[in-house]
């Protein structure tokens, strides 16, 4: 019908929409971006000149310092012909940069420490990767104690626990030993804890409570720690290294780690603290949180290299990078508290109350319900405690410890090595390792947030 | 017919479940074990220092300090007082961290605004450099600025020269010095009369447009009295302030005021990291004002500079106070790492310097930390009582 209409009449009806014409050139493609980006009126104009300006000044002097003008090998004359970065100088002290001064012969042990935590790391943090728990407890629990012994050599000989002070039980059993593990300590160990769980289950039941659970729990505990000291106390046959011989980035690692893996639970504590009802409790999280919060790290660092071992028994001598890590965990805890304290305050009333009315006692509603909400929300938050914790690092060279930063300016004294350029190269070299580890932390960080948050994007 | 539930018989509870009992005996044990804790320490600590042979308390401020300090704000000699190094450093340290964050700000605004802009370069500039500089530690970066840049400029002979006005070399920047001749009163009583005069044109602004609409040009008009009025004052009365020019002679400068390439390293590491962490603050701040304002704005007719100024900077701004307090908190507690490339600020003079040579640790320390820690909380005071002046006023 229509047909015979249209050949009747001549018109033309048309079926099809004409397909949208493409925006004029000016506004799409290179030219649009570019007229949008960096052309756009006489400001954005200036502004283009002046970033192509600052790129053409920095860019290619830094490519020909680091690439073309380079010494890629050689000695220290070859740099000195070079005028560029002088990497043969990174490459020979590459070692250093790494261990400090670790014996040559020993470094397969760091060496296994750094395999096994980023064997470990790895599906920690790749999210959808299974037993995240026990893995957790492994790399939080076990692997501590496995790379103190590597590192240190373990074989601690210790003499006396608690009863041991007041007992001389070595004068009973002789120096006897076996396997590094000397009978005295022992003996002293199963007696000391006996005897503590034994009092602790008597006052429970002298309280009336359940004196069966609570020493059973103090008996778990002692177990756990005798283990740990066996662990240390142990002859592995490794030689021991003093901690004054670690150094470069093994130091930087070791005491990020320590920081990172006490700070956590400790300003999880610290955070349930300050929201506590209790007053004792709340005064004591909010004071010491604001006071560690309130000076630099650099003062912690003198509080623990100077001001500690006064506070200490007159004979007892603590090894001077523990006392760095101790100043260090406890900085970072309160930093860890006030970021975990943020997740808290962000889980609805509602969640409390539910735990309460379904009967959960304290522990088991922060355990079960606020906590897994809570620290899922500020994983960004921690993360960033922990760059910001990796970078503090660098501050332990002012107590004379040499981590990364303090072996390369300890190398750029070296006069085997001085050239013009070697400053700069170890700079370069420096700044190339904490922006990979920083860097890749950050990102990380971000990427947790995009994944966390992607259930409330429509 | 009502059941009456039959009631259970009461079961002989523990007292260790009863609530309140509980409470008091947690906070018993901690509160015990603080003190306990406390108490070993001091009774340590008692003993040590007796061992040591080591007076306590703090008569040692009075006593001679005997070391010299390269800079120093008011008079200061080898034989001043500890007491007198202290508030030397003290002042030194507040130095440094008034003029960084002053820099800081500055130079982080730009770079927050600039990591916003339109033009694709000067954002993905500015980028890069906040990415660059907040993942190195500020450590690394005081040595790079005091190891790598200053100590390898040139000898003194061979000093850059900005114009002749200032000079910078390995030994630090060296600007003109002013000498102050009589008469040079007046010029301060007109610059506060300038300012008194610029509070009072902008109160008198903001009357007028509240009764007429009519826009002041406050901004103009109080950067010229300020700024004109001492001069002129200055010209009439035949400058009686002159600067003497840095001038060369033998191997340094002779004249000029001289300053310390470990004051430069310090402030130039500190303010250009800190502003990385302020970039970022503004950035977020001026993302989280709705684009409905903006809009609004634009539909109000306002052009772009006065929407910014007027619609979304105020509203940004009670977004960025807070964290921007605590970064310039950050740089107050960072500026003590000059300690490392020793720059006498408070804490090398005297956690460093003062300790080793009384070896009064726990008097040293308590009191540095004392010290950070009222400079932090009267700065955090302070910009809370901004932030409360900012804050939206709910109704």
């Amino acid at each position: 019908m229509s047909d015979i209409a249209q050949a009747r009449t001549g018109a033309f009806v048309r079926r099809e929409l004409v397909a949208a014409s493409l925006p004029p050139l000016t506004e799409r493609g290179l030219v649009g971006w570019a007229r949008e980006h960096l052309v756009a009126g006489s400001f954005n104009i200036t502004m283009t000149i002046l970033s192509l300006l600052l790129i053409a000044l920095v860019l290619p002097p830094l490519v020909r310092f680091l690439f073309v003008d380079a010494a890629w090998t050689g000695d220290r004359e070859a740099c000195v012909i070079a005028n560029g970065a002088c990497w043969p100088f990174v490459k020979a002290k590459f070692g250093q940069f790494i261990y400090g001064f670790y014996p040559i012969a020993e470094r397969w042990r760091p060496n296994l420490v750094f395999a096994l935590g980023a064997l470990l790391l790895a599906p920690l943090l790749i999210l959808p990767a299974p037993f995240k728990r026990l893995n957790a407890v492994i790399f939080f629990g076990i692997f501590p104690i496995v790379a103190f012994v590597l590192l240190t050599g373990g074989n601690f000989s210790l003499h006396q626990f608690i009863i041991g002070r007041i007992v001389p039980f070595a004068y009973f059993v002789g120096p006897a030993e076996f396997l590094g593990l000397s009978a005295s300590f022992w003996l002293d160990y199963v007696i000391s804890s006996a005897v503590i769980v034994s009092v602790v289950g008597a006052m429970t039941r002298l309280l009336g409570g359940n004196a069966r659970a609570v020493a059973r729990v103090a008996f778990l505990l002692s177990l756990l720690l005798g283990l740990v000291i066996a662990a240390c106390d142990f002859d592995f046959g490794l030689v021991p290294v003093e901690t004054s011989a670690w150094g470069g980035l093994l130091v930087t690692l070791v005491v990020a780690v320590t920081g990172i893996v006490v700070s956590l639970p400790l300003g999880i504590l610290l955070a349930l603290g300050r929201r506590s009802e209790l007053p004792a409790v709340k005064a004591f999280s909010v004071i010491f949180i604001e006071f560690w919060r309130g000076v630099p790290l650099i003062t912690v660092l003198f509080f623990a290299t100077y001001m500690l071992p006064l506070f200490l028994p007159g004979g007892l001598t603590i090894n001077g990078l523990l006392r760095a890590l101790i100043g260090v965990a406890l900085f970072a805890a309160a930093y860890m508290a006030e970021v975990v304290r943020g997740g808290l305050q962000a889980i609805p009333k509602g969640q409390y109350e539910g735990a309460a009315a379904l009967g959960l006692s304290y522990w088991q509603t922060m355990g079960h319900v606020v906590l897994p909400q809570a620290l899922t929300l500020v994983i960004p938050g921690i993360v960033n405690t922990f760059i910001g914790l990796f970078k503090d690092t660098t501050l332990v060279l002012i107590v004379a410890i040499f981590d990364l930063l303090g072996q390369l300016r300890a190398a750029f004294t070296d006069p085997n090595w001085a050239t013009p350029t070697t400053l700069f190269t170890g700079f370069a070299f420096g700044a190339v390792v904490y922006f990979i580890f920083c860097f890749s932390m950050s990102r990380y960080s971000m990427f947790v947030e995009r994944w966390l948050s992607a259930g409330k994007r429509q | 017919m009502v059941v009456i539930a039959e009631r259970a018989p009461r079961e002989r509870s523990s007292l260790l479940t009863d609530p309140r009992v509980r409470s008091i005996l947690i906070q018993a044990v901690l509160l015990v074990f603080v003190v306990g804790l406390g108490w070993y320490f001091v009774e340590n600590a008692r003993a040590n220092l007796a061992a040591q042979r080591i007076a306590t308390g703090f008569g040692f401020l009075n006593v001679t300090a005997g070391f010299g300090v390269s800079q120093a704000l008011i008079p200061y000699s080898e034989t001043s007082t500890y007491g007198r190094a202290f508030v030397v450093g003290l002042l030194n340290t507040l130095l440094v961290s008034g003029l960084g964050i002053v820099f800081a700000t500055v130079f982080g605004f730009l770079l927050g605004i600039a990591r916003l802009s339109k033009n694709w370069l000067i954002a993905k500039i500015a980028e890069v450099y906040v990415e660059v500089i907040r993942n190195l530690p500020l450590l690394f970066q005081i040595m790079f600025w005091y190891l790598a840049v200053l100590a390898t400029l040139p000898t003194p002979r061979g000093s850059f020269s900005f114009f002749g006005l200032a000079f910078v070399n390995n030994r630090g920047l060296v600007v003109p010095e002013p000498v102050i001749n009589e008469g040079s009163g007046t010029i301060g009583i007109a610059f506060l009369a300038g300012v008194v005069l610029a509070v009072i044109v902008r109160y008198w602004a903001r009357w007028r447009q509240l009764r007429t609409g009519q826009i002041f040009p406050t901004g103009r008009t109080a950067l010229t009295l300020i700024l004109g009025l001492p001069l002129l004052v200055y010209l009439i009365l035949g400058a009686p302030i002159r600067f003497e020019l840095p001038e060369l002679k033998g191997l340094n400068f002779a004249t000029g005021i001289r300053i310390l390439p470990e004051f430069l390293a310090l402030l130039l590491a500190l303010s250009t990291y800190t502003a990385g962490f302020i970039a970022e603050i503004v950035r977020a701040g001026i993302l989280a004002v709705n684009k409905g304002q903006t809009e609004a704005a634009y539909s109000l007719g306002l052009p772009p500079g006065l929407t910014l100024r007027l619609v979304v900077v105020p509203q940004a701004l009670r977004v960025i106070i807070p964290p921007l307090t605590s970064q310039y908190l950050n740089l107050t507690k960072n500026s003590s790492l000059a300690v490392a490339i020793g720059y006498p600020d408070f804490f090398a003079l005297f956690a460093g310097t003062t300790l080793n040579q009384t070896g009064q640790a726990i008097e040293i320390i308590a009191l540095t930390m004392a010290v950070y820690l009222a400079i932090s909380l009267f700065t955090s005071a302070l910009m809370n009582f901004y932030n409360r002046r900012v804050a939206l006023v709910e109704r």
